[in-house]
């Protein structure tokens, strides 16, 4: 537990309750995230990764997702057991979250000056001016032009790049710690993304916050962050720095999922694909989760979960084959 | 259009509000030997009374002036209750959800099954005839199809990434709900509203004439189209003239409610 870390997830169970049965969503998922760092999460649809994050904030859907186990340390103090009053407290100031789509994540009756304002008011309780000032100021820092007339302007009077941009101001209005990126740019279009992604790392760089960046696009990855954790169903495969996961993938999941990006393996004039459906999270087999479609598979991956094996430094798998 | 109808809605205003100055007579006095005068434009018509008089001799037009009071009263009131009812339950059932959800649906499930005309009429013998009494009882009749089509409207609402946002930002509950979720419905209350203004000048009108309503010799202009009913073969303008008014004043309210909610919606505010 070094001091570095400004995010540590521990073990961390969300299962969903549902009539038909228990969905293991997300099932014994542990990672760190160091300060000033881009972590990537990846993996495929509906592996869980989103729901890691909104258990993680501790926003999950009503009635049926519960998160039964694990620790989430935010400057290491475990907020799972913090009181929802304390819990408001966290959201906004010490984390914060942006989500896929701009179009939705904007209130569409407020200007964009009021949504900003009160993100800000509940920082500074400052007055209108200083209020006014200050959102001008946070529309500034994301590039957006002419911000003194943007902040009159409403949601619909602004492109889907622009909206996220806003979003984006909002979210780190309160200084946070740790900013959890849900899929920021998959709503938007190619160019508009490289604009989004290179001006998100600046603002990393700027305020030293830590990103935890979920996506399903190693391209973003590979430009983006610093640390990637590959999740396949509900679990975390592979977790190592950028460079060593696209030289040396360890886990058969994730060296198959770098060679079925388009144009990353050599040559190749077919897309690559993986076999097979990822099981159903609804009663999943007890052993390795991706088992069935493995070409290295062994009777042992069947029956019991594989334990996480070092293959480098800050680079482990969980795969029995890694192991002595 | 909007000028028109805001100048009709204006109108009727200051004929509720300036009832006593305008009114050329008492909407009350009873002039037996003046009874069922056609209007003045018709032969047998007065200049003394422009726009004829009813069965017992009252002047129609200050009936009409009289009675604009009481319906935009009635109206108003019904409108804030039951609809600011409806409008709460509505938000907070489908914010909620759950058991809180169940609960207050169940209760508008309730409110539809039972009949609001004999409910009214059960309020009227209980409690006496009066303002009250039809405000309470409309007001029943009102809140459940509001509570209704705004828990319809709150639940896709709430699915948006901006409610989740907020809860990301460390607003409570309460906060969203009423900075979040009730300003985007508010054009729909609005249009449920002016959609209502006719049904609650119609339901006053039921009740006044079924005697659950404000008592008789006040005016209003439901009791007046009631009143004519029985003889609108030969004087077809006691019951025409309040039904024209009532007519003009829904029309009029519901075109401006739709310029309203244009003007209102921020989407539609672009040109």
């Amino acid at each position: 537990m070094s001091n570095d870390n400004v995010l540590e997830v521990r073990d961390l169970v969300t299962y969903f309750f549902l009539r038909r049965g228990v969905v293991k969503a997300v099932d014994g998922v542990s990672f760190d995230l160091k300060r000033g760092e881009v972590l990537g999460l990846v993996g495929e649809s509906g592996c869980g990764k989103s729901l890691t994050a909104l258990s993680i904030m501790r926003l999950l859907p009503k009635g049926s997702a519960r998160t039964l186990r694990g620790e989430v340390r935010l400057g290491g103090e475990n907020i799972l057991t913090r009181s929802p009053r304390e819990m408001r407290q966290i959201r906004g100031r010490r984390i914060s979250m942006i989500l896929q789509d701009p179009q939705t994540s904007l209130n569409p009756v407020f200007s964009i000056g009021e949504q900003l304002r009160e993100a800000i008011f509940r920082r500074t309780r400052g007055s209108k001016a200083e209020i006014l000032r200050e959102a001008i100021a946070a529309l500034r820092r994301v590039e957006i032009a002419a911000p003194g007339q943007r902040v009159g302007q409403f949601p619909h009077q602004l492109s889907g790049g622009m909206k996220q941009r806003v979003v984006g101001a909002i979210a780190i209005s309160g200084h946070p710690e740790v900013l959890i990126a849900d899929e920021p740019t998959t709503a938007l279009d190619v160019t508009i993304q490289l604009q989004y992604l290179k001006l998100m790392q600046r603002l990393q760089a700027q305020t030293g916050m830590a990103i935890l960046f979920i996506t399903h696009d190693f391209g973003v990855v590979a430009r983006m962050c610093h640390r990637v954790a590959v999740m396949y169903a509900g679990r975390i495969v592979e977790c190592g720095p950028v460079a060593r996961i696209f030289q040396q993938p360890s886990h058969p999941y994730t060296q198959a999922l770098i060679a079925s990006v388009p144009g990353m393996s050599a040559a190749a004039s077919r897309l690559t694909t993986i076999d097979g459906q990822p099981p159903s999270l609804l009663d999943p087999p007890p052993g390795c989760r991706f088992a069935a479609r493995c070409k290295y598979v062994q009777p042992r991956c069947r029956d019991s979960y594989p334990s996480t094996f070092s293959v480098g430094a800050e680079h482990a798998a969980a795969c029995w084959r890694l192991g002595p | 259009m909007p000028w028109l109808s805001a100048l009709v809605i204006l109108t009727m205003l200051c004929m509720a509000v300036f009832a006593p100055l305008l009114a050329p007579h008492s909407p009350i006095d009873q002039t037996l030997r003046d009874k069922l005068l056609p209007p003045f434009w018709f032969e047998d018509g007065s200049s003394k009374y422009l726009l004829g008089t009813d069965a017992f001799g009252r002047d129609i037009l200050s009936r009409l002036i009289y009675g604009a009071r009481v319906s935009l009263i009635v109206a108003a009131l019904a409108l804030t209750v039951g609809g600011g009812v409806g409008l709460l339950i509505g938000i907070v059932a489908g914010y909620m959800g759950g058991i809180v959800e169940s609960i207050l649906m169940r209760l508008v499930d309730a409110a539809f099954t039972f009949p609001a005309i004999l409910f009214a009429l059960l309020l009227a013998v209980t409690m006496g005839q009066g303002l009250g009494t039809l405000v309470i009882a409309i007001s029943l009749l009102l809140w459940a199809s509001f509570a209704r089509i705004i828990r319809g409207e709150v639940l896709a609402l709430k699915q948006r990434d901006f409610v989740a946002l907020a809860k990301v930002r460390g607003c409570s509950e309460l906060r969203i709900m009423l900075t979040h979720i009730l300003p985007n419905v508010l054009n729909t209350f609005m249009v449920l509203v002016t959609l209502n203004i006719g049904v609650v000048i119609i339901a006053e009108a039921a009740l006044s004439f079924l005697g659950a309503g404000i008592p008789p010799p006040t005016p209003t202009w439901g009791l007046m189209v009631s009143e004519g009913r029985g003889r609108i073969a030969e004087a077809w303008w006691v019951s025409l003239i309040p039904g024209l008014a009532i007519t003009a004043l829904v029309l009029s309210v519901n075109l401006f409610g739709d310029w309203l909610r244009d003007r209102l919606d921020p989407r539609l505010r672009q040109l």
